[in-house]
C-alpha cells in the first residue's frame, strides 16, 4: 500500500523519533510512505476563522499532491493531522474558503485542478485501524509488550472539533487503547486522557502549561499505569517539562519496539 | 462609534460563524475550560458579551491569549454555540490592527528552552501574530 506521508517541521527537528519508528513501523508493515515534494510546514495550529486564506495554503498543497497521486494522505503528528483535516474538511464544506483558496491556487506556477477536499486525510492510527486492521498489526507484532500498563493520552488535537475530525468518539474514544491492546500490552483508562496539555501557552505562559500537563500526568499516575504514549511533539514536551513522573513515549516507538525493528 | 461597534460585531460573527443567540447560558463551557483560572472573562461571557456588543473589554484583555485552542467548550456545548472561535474573531481582529501583534519574532529566543519543539512556536506565532 502507498500513502502520501506528511512529516512536519517538528519531526525533521525535536521530534527526530516520532517520524523514524513511523518510518521503521510502516515498513514492516508493507506500507510505502510518499512524502511530497517540498512540502511546507502546517502551521502547527488550525485558525478557525473562515477569512483566514493564506495561512491554509500549505495544508492545501500537501492534499492537491494527495488527491493528484490518488493516495490517503497521512501524518503522524497530531497537530498537522488536525490542521490538514479540518483544512479539507473547510474545503469540503465552505464554498466561498474553497473559492477564495482557489483563486490564490489558480495563481501557483503550475495551477492545480480546482480542488474541493477529494483527498482521504489519515492519521498514522487511522491508518492502522481503518486499512492494516489490528488482527494483522497483533498477527505482526514480535515482541508483544506484554504486562505493561500504559496510559493513552490523546489530548485534544486528535479529537477535536469531533465533526470535523471524526477520529474516534471524542469522550470516550478507544483506538490508542485498541493499538495498546494489539501490541499486547494493557491500557489504563483515565479520566484526563482527553484534556488539554496546555500546547502552545507554554511559550509565553509556562505556569499555565504545567498546571494542565500536571493534571494529565497524575491522573495517568493515579490509575496505575507505567507509561503515558502520545502522538504529539508538544504534548510530550509538555508533560516531561513539567515533570511527569512517568515516561512519555511516542506511540510509534513503542510500535516499532512490538514489530522488532526498533534498531535496525 | 455606535456604528463601528455594530460593524466590528458582524464582522465578528461572520468570520467565526457563531450565533451567539443560540446559548442557553448553562455555563457549560467555561465549567470544561482548562484555563479557566487564567482568564478574566471566560467562555460563556464572551459568547453573552459579543451578544449585547461588548466587544472592548474582551479585545483589551489578556483572557484572549489564554484560550489553548482545545475545543472542549467547542464539543461540550450542548446547543453548539462554539465559543472558542470567538474567542479567535475577537483575537484576530485585535491582532490584525497594524502593529498590535501580542507575540514578536524577537521575543523568541529568551522563552525557548532545548527541547521545546517547533510546533509550539509556529503555533504560538499563527495565534498572537500577524
Ligand atoms: S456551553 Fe454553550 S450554551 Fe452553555 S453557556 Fe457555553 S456557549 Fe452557552
Ligand atoms: S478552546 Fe479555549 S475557551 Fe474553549 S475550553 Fe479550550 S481553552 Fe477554554
Amino acid at each position: 500500500m502507498k500513502v502520501t506521508y506528511f512529516p512536519g517541521c517538528t519531526l525533521r527537528t525535536k521530534a527526530k523519533d516520532l517520524d523514524l519508528y513511523a518510518r521503521r513501523s510502516a515498513e514492516a508493515l508493507g506500507i510505502e510512505l510518499c512524502e511530497p515534494k517540498d512540502w511546507q510546514c502546517c502551521g502547527g495550529v488550525f485558525v478557525s476563522a473562515s477569512d483566514e486564506i493564506a495561512t491554509k495554503l500549505s495544508s492545501v498543497r500537501a492534499l492537491i499532491d494527495a488527491k493528484e497521486k490518488e493516495q490517503p494522505i497521512v501524518t503522524v503528528c497530531s497537530a498537522c493531522h488536525n490542521v490538514i483535516k479540518q483544512t479539507n474538511y473547510a474545503m469540503q464544506n465552505d464554498e466561498t474558503f474553497a473559492s477564495r483558496v482557489n483563486a490564490y491556487m489558480a495563481q501557483e506556477k503550475n495551477p492545480p485542478l480546482p480542488y474541493a477536499g477529494e483527498a482521504e486525510v489519515l492519521h498514522f492510527l487511522e491508518l492502522i485501524r481503518d486499512k492494516v486492521g489490528f488482527d494483522t498489526l497483533k498477527a505482526a507484532v514480535k515482541n508483544p509488550l506484554t504486562g505493561k500498563k500504559i496510559a493513552a493520552y490523546y489530548g485534544c488535537l486528535l479529537l477535536r472539533p469531533g465533526k470535523v475530525m471524526a477520529f474516534d468518539d471524542v469522550e470516550n474514544p478507544s483506538i490508542i487503547e485498541d493499538f495498546i491492546r494489539a501490541l499486547g500490552a494493557e491500557p489504563v483508562i483515565y479520566p484526563a486522557r482527553n484534556e488539554c496539555c496546555g500546547g502552545y501557552v507554554a511559550l509565553e505562559d509556562p505556569a499555565s502549561a504545567k498546571k494542565k500537563s500536571n493534571a494529565v500526568s497524575d491522573s495517568a499516575k493515579n490509575h496505575g499505569a507505567e507509561m503515558i504514549v502520545t502522538a504529539c511533539p508538544l504534548c510530550k514536551y509538555n508533560l516531561v517539562k513539567n515533570g511527569s513522573s512517568l515516561p512519555v513515549v511516542y506511540f510509534t516507538e513503542l510500535l516499532a519496539e512490538a514489530l522488532g525493528v526498533k534498531e535496525v | 462609534m455606535e456604528n463601528k461597534n455594530e460593524r466590528r460585531k458582524e464582522q465578528i460573527l461572520r468570520m467565526s460563524g457563531v450565533n451567539p443567540k443560540k446559548c442557553m447560558r448553562c455555563g457549560k463551557c467555561s465549567g470544561t475550560c482548562p484555563s479557566y483560572d487564567e482568564m478574566e472573562y471566560h467562555p460563556h461571557q464572551f459568547v453573552s458579551m459579543v451578544e449585547s456588543g461588548d466587544l472592548e473589554p474582551l479585545m483589551s484583555s489578556p483572557s484572549i491569549y489564554k484560550c489553548l485552542s482545545c475545543f472542549a467548550c467547542v464539543d461540550r456545548c450542548p446547543r453548539n454555540v462554539e465559543p472558542a472561535k470567538l474567542i479567535e474573531a475577537l483575537r484576530l481582529t485585535v491582532i490584525r490592527e497594524k502593529g498590535a501583534n501580542h507575540l514578536l519574532a524577537d521575543q523568541i529566543p529568551a522563552l525557548l528552552d532545548e527541547e521545546m519543539p517547533q510546533q509550539a512556536i509556529v503555533s504560538a506565532m499563527r495565534k498572537y501574530s500577524k
